[in-house]
């Protein structure tokens, strides 16, 4: 509280001077705070403040028993709620060393796409408002309704979903899903032209985002910068790749690697995800083995008394878990290692000397979601 | 007196000399100027419920929605329930901000926007002011808006606005030139900056046919800078939502709000009703040289049918580019005007200027 009264006072030789961005400001998607010192148009530095939206997940963890953890691990991240509830399963999983049902392994993997698919249209929407292309919000959200609705008939909800469950998923996959991916998939496959066309291949858009906010390869590394945004520095960080769980080791995918280092390029590494993803989904969605939905699971879930650790690849980057164990039906000490804020600190490091527009641009292509980094 | 929708003139002359009868010329001209003053407030809020309306429609359309549907058929009352909201609003005073200049602000902007609105030709003989010099009085004129802008923003005592500011004026300033130059290349065509006349050589051809390429690098030229003028996307960057909240006008409320939001409307329309007048021939018919038949038929629609059509098509093209694109950046923004524009509009009044010593032009 202290800092945030004590404002660096501003030199008027240098003519710099502070603004804040945020708590509330349309282009930081939440309550992020960006204390920006800037001369002229230029940004010099920027400090974030965070814990606006700060609810002490971590700690509530301590009390909850491992079925209720998932439930708060759908809101950490909202965009990739699915892959947060996987990362806390294969976890438990490996720590009670239990071999889950092949169908299960397909089921997460499929709905783990589909969660990175509709993240990555939200970012794709909200990336061309941010760039004042108001009509890409509207086409994002409209194609991101089919997959909503996919995900309401399967697990009942919209958004948080907690789907999966230690041993399984909750319940079996709706008869109708398989019908609904595929005609998702089709109708989809048309409209992420349309983004191509709208974006990508405008004048306007390429001279916004090319060469603004360089992130070396270098610099990706030493901040921990992982996922698409690492991924659009050649920094090959795909967990899925790395360390394959679920159906990963078994599908044919491509990990998306560019080189420009640049906004735009952090920007095609996500529209080539989508593809991507979707080609994972088509491998899948019609071999989907029959069997239970769920392993045979203790009534009172307690892991053994230790240290373990379970990192899978979200929307946004690298989703690491670590817990510690006294051998109770809750955890002693539950860490997140978010992606969201990592990538955050390099946010000051890549913005000096551009101008206030390429700052909304830059804090846009890295994807931030608020409650990620506060968690 | 005979009423006339194809010519106004006599109307005009029978109000006139109705007003004259009774009274003192001294006191029937300012009868006169009182009645055009109603009419043309009338006019500017009609017409910029309107446009809001159109531009909500249109934007619903580029979007894949429905726009507003439930005020009345088609929504159509919609703008005018927002309009009531807005002037009940609160009017929120900011601590520490130049009261005096933050409350004329707004005026400045519209009162720009107005004045210049005089000098438009509507149809034959619906012309509030006929200058000899009406296109420098528009230009002279609609460039006194930045004033109001730049005041906005600094009186506000809050430093987006002050952003926005700046950058709206280092931007009209920029495009004032292109905007200025590629109206005085149809000046070098047409010889006169008499709107009147301006038309009337229209009637066997628009200056955009006419005047071969050059007018119409001169018309692009145009819609481009005077979109930038009016402060439009792609060029909106004084207010640039992502970037400033609202830019210049963030700390406004109510009415006075309502006051830029219906200005930078009429702007839209403004340029829209220059560029019909100057490139697309005003209220005057599609006429073709040697077409008696098809040019009797075409003069059948009434002027103000004409003017306004065309006016809407510049409109709604001017909306479709707000809608498809997305925002500059301020260097792009001067880089595109003195780099680009502004040299192409040099070579381009050259170019016609040889073309009339030449008599090249039809």
């Amino acid at each position: 509280m202290k800092e945030i009264i004590n404002l660096p006072v501003s030199n008027i030789e240098e003519e710099e001077y502070h603004i804040n961005m945020g708590p509330q400001h349309p282009s930081t998607h939440g309550v992020l705070r960006l204390l920006v010192s800037l001369q002229g148009e230029m940004v010099r530095s920027l400090k974030p403040h965070c814990g606006y939206i700060h609810r002490g997940i971590e700690k509530m963890c301590e009390k909850d028993t491992y079925p209720q953890v998932i439930h708060l691990t759908d809101r950490i991240d909202y965009l990739s709620a699915h892959i947060n509830n996987h990362a806390v399963c294969l976890l438990v999983e490996k720590a009670l060393e239990v071999d889950v049902p092949e169908r299960v392994r397909y089921i997460r993997t499929i709905m783990d796409e589909l969660a990175r698919i509709q993240s990555h249209q939200l970012w794709w929407s909200s990336f061309g408002m941010d760039l004042g292309g108001l009509t890409c919000f509207f086409y994002g959200l409209r194609d991101r309704e089919m997959i909503l609705d996919i995900w309401e008939e399967t697990t009942g909800s919209r958004f948080l979903q907690s789907y999966n469950c230690p041993g399984g998923v909750m319940q079996d996959i709706h008869p109708n899903f398989q019908k609904k991916v595929h005609a998702f998939l089709k109708t989809f496959k048309k409209k992420i032209k349309d983004y191509d066309r709208i974006l990508s291949g405008n004048v306007i858009f390429e001279n916004r985002s090319q060469g603004v906010g360089i992130l070396s390869k270098e610099d990706a590394i030493s901040y921990g910068v992982t996922g698409p945004s690492g991924r659009g520095s050649g920094w090959s960080c795909d967990v899925r790749k790395t360390e394959p769980y679920s159906m990963y080791g078994k599908v044919q995918f491509n990990e998306v690697l560019r080189y420009e280092c640049d906004t735009y390029s952090r920007y095609m590494v996500r529209m080539q995800e989508m593809h991507e993803s979707m080609n994972i989904i088509e491998q899948l969605i019609d071999n989907i083995p029959e069997g239970e939905h769920s392993a045979k699971m203790k009534a009172v879930i307690k892991l053994p008394a230790g240290e373990y650790f379970q990192r899978v690849e979200s929307a946004r980057g690298e989703l690491g878990l670590f817990v510690v164990s006294d051998g109770n039906k809750t955890p002693y000490r539950m860490k997140f290692r978010t992606p969201s804020f990592s990538n955050l600190s390099v946010l000051d490091h890549i913005s000096r000397g551009m101008k206030i527009a390429d700052l909304v641009a830059i804090g846009a292509s890295l994807d931030l979601v608020i409650p990620d980094i506060d968690r | 007196m005979t009423f006339n929708i194809y010519d106004f003139t006599s109307f005009n002359r029978w109000i006139d000399e109705g007003l004259n009868s009774f009274m003192s010329p001294t006191w029937a001209l300012i009868t006169e100027m009182a009645i055009i003053g109603i009419v043309f407030l009338l006019f500017y809020a009609v017409v910029g419920l309107f446009l809001v309306y159109a531009e909500r429609k249109v934007c619903a359309f580029m979007q894949n929605r429905v726009g507003p549907n439930r005020v009345g058929p088609y929504g159509i009352f919609q703008t005018i329930a927002d309009f009531i909201k807005l002037l009940m609003k609160e009017l929120v005073y900011i601590k520490d901000s130049d009261k005096l200049l933050f409350n004329l602000a707004p005026f400045i902007v519209i009162i720009a926007s107005f004045m210049a609105l005089s000098a438009v030709p509507f149809a034959k003989g619906l012309h509030a002011i006929d200058f000899d010099i009406g296109i420098l009085y528009v230009i002279a004129v609609s460039s006194l808006g930045v004033v109001g802008i730049l005041l906005a923003g600094w009186s506000s005592n809050n430093k987006y606005s002050l952003i926005g500011a700046m950058r709206s004026g280092a931007q009209i300033v920029s495009y004032e030139l292109s905007v200025g130059l590629s109206l005085l290349t149809i000046i070098v065509l047409a010889g006169t900056m008499q709107f009147s006349e301006i038309v009337e050589m229209q009637r066997n051809g628009w200056f955009i046919f006419k005047g071969h390429i050059p007018a119409i690098i001169a018309f692009i030229v145009f819609l481009v800078a005077s979109t930038a003028e009016t402060n439009r996307g792609p060029f909106d960057l004084a207010e640039a939502e992502s970037e400033l909240t609202a830019g210049f006008h963030t700390e406004y409320s109510g009415i006075k709000f309502a006051f830029f939001f219906l200005a930078e409307y009429m702007n839209m329309f403004l340029v829209a009703s220059i560029a019909a007048t100057v490139f697309w021939g005003g209220w005057m018919p599609f006429h073709v040289s040697g077409w008696a038949g098809f040019n009797t038929i075409m003069d059948y629609i009434p002027p103000f049918i004409w003017y306004i059509g065309k006016t809407a098509f510049i409109i709604w093209l001017m909306m479709l580019f707000k809608w498809t694109f997305p925002r500059l950046r301020i260097d792009q923004l001067l880089t595109l005007e003195w780099k680009y524009l502004l040299p192409i509009n040099l070579v381009n009044i050259l170019f016609m200027a040889f073309l009339v010593l030449m008599h090249w032009h039809f």
